[in-house]
């Protein structure tokens, strides 16, 4: 019996999950989220077939971690192209339909007599009593629950009511009350024996409310205040007015190249981002430079078998690598502080110095070097610690017969012997540098900026923050023309990877 | 040694020690500054490296408990430091376990299995790590919130989108385990395989077990890795509860709301056990990496 439990339930097993997962994805389909609906399909019936087809075995080992890494690795990136060709950002955020669904519902504040309002207790439920402003006319509703709901969620409910001749009763709701239920009032739409709908316009006032626009036939939309009618610009992104007047909210358009020729051509966007490309490749090859050869100095030292106290020296050094880097950056931002800092402290008692580190671009600049110095020296002494100890004693031996310093070993033995199998990681470490979000974002954020650009622009800027700054900083969130600009800092990573992976190659076979 | 001991020789190791004594004081003194400054009275204060007068304010605020201050106001911490840290602690021992559960299976395919195109996949695999998750920021937000309108528990805001985004970065691991795995030689499995063990059996019973110290040493790489993470965190979480420290932090230094020596004591708090952490696995992975595995 258990074996034959065994042969069903895993096919049974996976049957369910892939129904479940169906179901899920038909909701998702339903909702509006296309994409999504479709990566998840394509997840579902990739595990279906995995886990049912004995010819995959080897997948199912497979499929959850290279599922995860294209999902969330590969597909961001090229989602991220994607929306390079868009002009998604806080303006045309959210996507056709739901940009016409928010337009639709939309009111206005109709003509009528507006209505004083209470709300009544009536054994746990409510009724709604409304007094005509002008007339003194009284109505009130049926009972109904005004349960606390998620806000936007709730689809609104009408409510009859009938005249009445009764005085407010006592025991009536709070303001504060009526405060707390804000959200499910306001979702009451009351049907007045006239057949006017009245709706919440305040916490003790209920007016004619009507839907500022009406949909036609043509996909257009009717102001139902104005009779102006409104179309949608899959150019723009906007619905337009007949003289071009943009109503929001936008919603997301492919525009083709925009993104780039805006990048390449617009003035007041190419100039930063020449700059910021010129900047974030001195950045890069500058760190790379001065993290190894202060690392492959101290690598040197450390290897020198008549120094003492090396272990103490080689753990104090580390250090730097070991503390979490969002730590260290932010410490040196308050050590570097122009006016409290520490660093100037002690520049200023020694030199009489008081340097405005985060003001000036050549010293905000010099001052990114420095850290990023000293947050990464320790890994290139590491490393290189490992390849000095693989060069055979004898070539030193034989150096030192012939009677040559150490400096002359340094520079004839030691550095033309490890800088073969350390040009890949020293690519590696270019490209990392190259992308130093971590850095630059948490201690200059990018500042001082350059002057007349028309999104925000560093002079300590590197191409990722710029990005990043453009997305999710600036209040136009161009997250269309941040993906573009992303897009051609792509390319030039996967140029570095190609030299990397020759290089790579290179030292491999040197090794063989 | 055969290197023949000159006059100089005493001098030079003199200048090396006098170096690397120069260059240890480099490091440590931001360190030391951090520790001086979280006792220091006062978030503007200068002042010598020992603190003259030795105030707990700071590591009151870091831990969450009412300030006095010297006109006697009682201030609470406006900033939840042990939240966001508990926050960190929370998604990357998650994350963490995601990526031991699924690097260790991925890297028994690629280093045991046989299946078509696998060349291609651990390059794949390579290149992927190559293109830093920076540059796809903006999809990844724009994913997260596509995903938060169909379900909102793990949309844009939400921790399990953290892990679910780090869930991808697993190259690494994978290659780490791979290595591992292949220092195993093969004939353990295959004598399970003959007494009748399915290569599932083989992998749960017999592998795996043995795995156990670099599993140990991915997941710790795995968790540091994401409590120092930032980029993504910081487009993903928003509200003020929902912050992991990375993100966090940088609060305290905003030019209107300097809180220096706040920050000083919190970077302590939540830095000195994540950097004993990396320096213990940093020994362990080099000995998790060599030994562990039989070799005959």
């Amino acid at each position: 019996m258990p074996k034959a439990l065994k042969r069903f339930l895993l096919p049974a097993v996976i049957l369910a999950l892939g129904l479940a997962g169906l179901y899920v994805t038909t909701l998702v389909y339903a909702m509006g989220e296309a994409l999504l609906a479709a990566v998840m399909l394509a997840t579902l019936a990739c595990f279906v077939w995995i886990y049912t087809t004995q010819k995959a075995y080897a997948y199912r080992y497979l499929f959850p971690g290279i599922g995860a890494a294209l999902i969330f690795v590969v597909f961001p990136m090229l989602y991220t192209i994607r929306i390079g060709f868009t002009n998604y950002s806080s303006k045309n955020l959210l996507n056709f339909k739901r940009a016409t669904q928010y337009l639709l519902e939309e009111t206005y504040r109709a003509d009528g007599s507006t209505f004083n309002s209470e709300v009544i207790p009536d054994g746990g439920r409510w009724r709604i009593r409304l007094e005509d402003a002008d007339t003194g006319a009284a109505f009130l509703t049926g009972p109904v629950p005004l349960e606390q709901t998620e806000p936007a969620e709730q689809a609104a409910v009408t409510l009859p009511a009938v005249p009445t001749k009764e005085p407010v009763p006592d025991g009536v709701m709070t303001l504060r009350e009526i405060i707390e239920r804000q959200d499910a009032l306001k979702n009451l739409v009351v049907v007045l024996p006239s057949g006017v709908h009245v709706r919440m316009t305040g916490l003790h006032e209920l007016a004619p409310q009507r839907l500022q626009y009406t949909r036609n036939a043509d996909g257009s939309l009717t102001n139902n205040q104005d009779q102006s009618v409104l179309r949608p610009d899959f150019k723009t992104g906007f619905y337009e007015t007949a003289d071009g007047e943009q109503v929001q909210p936008g919603f997301q358009v492919d525009i083709g190249w925009r993104n780039y020729t805006q990048i390449f051509t617009d003035a007041s966007l190419r100039e930063p981002f020449g700059h910021i490309f010129v900047w974030t490749v001195i950045f890069s090859a500058l760190s790379v430079l001065f993290c190894t050869s202060l690392g492959m100095v101290l690598a040197v030292l450390l290897n020198w078998d008549s120094l003492r106290f090396k272990g103490a020296y080689r753990l104090l050094l580390f250090l730097p690598y070991a503390i979490p880097s969002f730590i260290s950056i932010l410490v040196f931002k308050g050590l570097f502080n122009q006016n409290t800092g520490e660093i100037n402290l002690v520049l200023h008692g020694l030199f009489g110095l008081s340097p405005t580190w985060f003001s000036d671009p050549f010293l905000a600049r010099s001052m990114l070097l420095i850290v990023n110095t000293w947050l990464g020296f320790p890994y290139m002494m590491v490393v290189c610690m490992g390849l000095i100890k693989a060069i055979p004693n004898d070539l030193y031996e034989a150096s030192a017969v012939a009677g040559a310093g150490p400096i002359t070993n340094f520079f004839k033995i030691t550095v033309p012997l490890i800088i073969r199998p350390l040009t890949p990681l020293l690519i590696a470490s270019f490209a990392f540098n190259f992308n130093n979000l971590v850095l630059v974002n948490l201690l200059t954020g990018g500042l001082p900026d350059y002057l007349n650009t028309s999104v925000p622009a560093g002079t300590t800027d590197l191409l990722a923050t710029y990005t990043y700054r453009i997305a999710f900083q600036d209040s136009g969130q161009k997250f269309g023309l941040a993906a573009a600009i992303s897009t051609v800092v792509f390319l030039m990573v996967a140029a570095i990877a190609l030299i990397q992976i020759r290089a790579t190659k290179i030292s491999q076979q040197d090794k063989g | 040694m055969a290197i023949v001991i000159d006059k100089s020789q005493r001098w030079r190791i003199f200048a090396a020690h006098a170096f690397l004594i120069f260059l240890c004081a480099l490091v440590t003194f931001p360190l030391l500054m951090v520790v001086s400054i979280s006792l220091r009275p006062g978030n503007f204060a200068g002042g010598s490296l020992v603190p003259k007068t030795i105030s707990l304010e700071h590591w009151r605020f870091a831990l969450g408990l009412p300030v006095t201050t010297v006109d006697g106001r009682v201030i609470q911490p406006d900033l939840p430091v042990l939240h966001w840290l508990w926050n960190s602690v929370k998604v990357a021992t998650l994350s963490a376990i995601v990526a031991v559960l699924l690097s260790t299976t991925a890297a028994y395919a690629f280093a045991r299995l046989k299946f078509a195109r696998k060349k291609a996949a651990l390059t794949g695999l390579m290149l992927m790590q190559m293109f830093p998750t920076v540059l796809a920021l903006v999809a990844i937000h724009s994913i997260f919130s596509r995903i938060g309108h169909a379900f909102p528990a793990i949309g844009v805001n939400s921790h399990w989108a953290l892990v679910l985004a780090y869930s991808g970065g697993i190259a690494l691991h994978i290659w780490i385990i791979k290595g591992f795995y292949e220092s195993i030689p093969p004939e353990i499995e295959e004598a399970a395989t003959v007494d009748g063990a399915t290569p599932w059996q083989a992998f749960w019973r017999v592998l795996l077990p043995m795995a156990l110290p670099i599993l140990m040493v991915v997941f710790l790489l795995a968790f540091i890795g994401a409590v120092n993470e930032y980029p993504v965190a910081s487009v993903l979480l928003h509200s003020q509860d929902r912050l992991t420290m990375a993100v966090g932090a940088k609060q305290f230094l905003y030019a209107q709301h300097y809180l220096w020596g706040d920050f000083a004591a919190a970077a302590i708090l939540s830095g000195l056990p994540v950097s004993v952490v990396f320096i213990l696995a940093q020994r362990w992975m080099i000995s998790g990496l060599t030994s562990g595995a039989n070799k005959g």
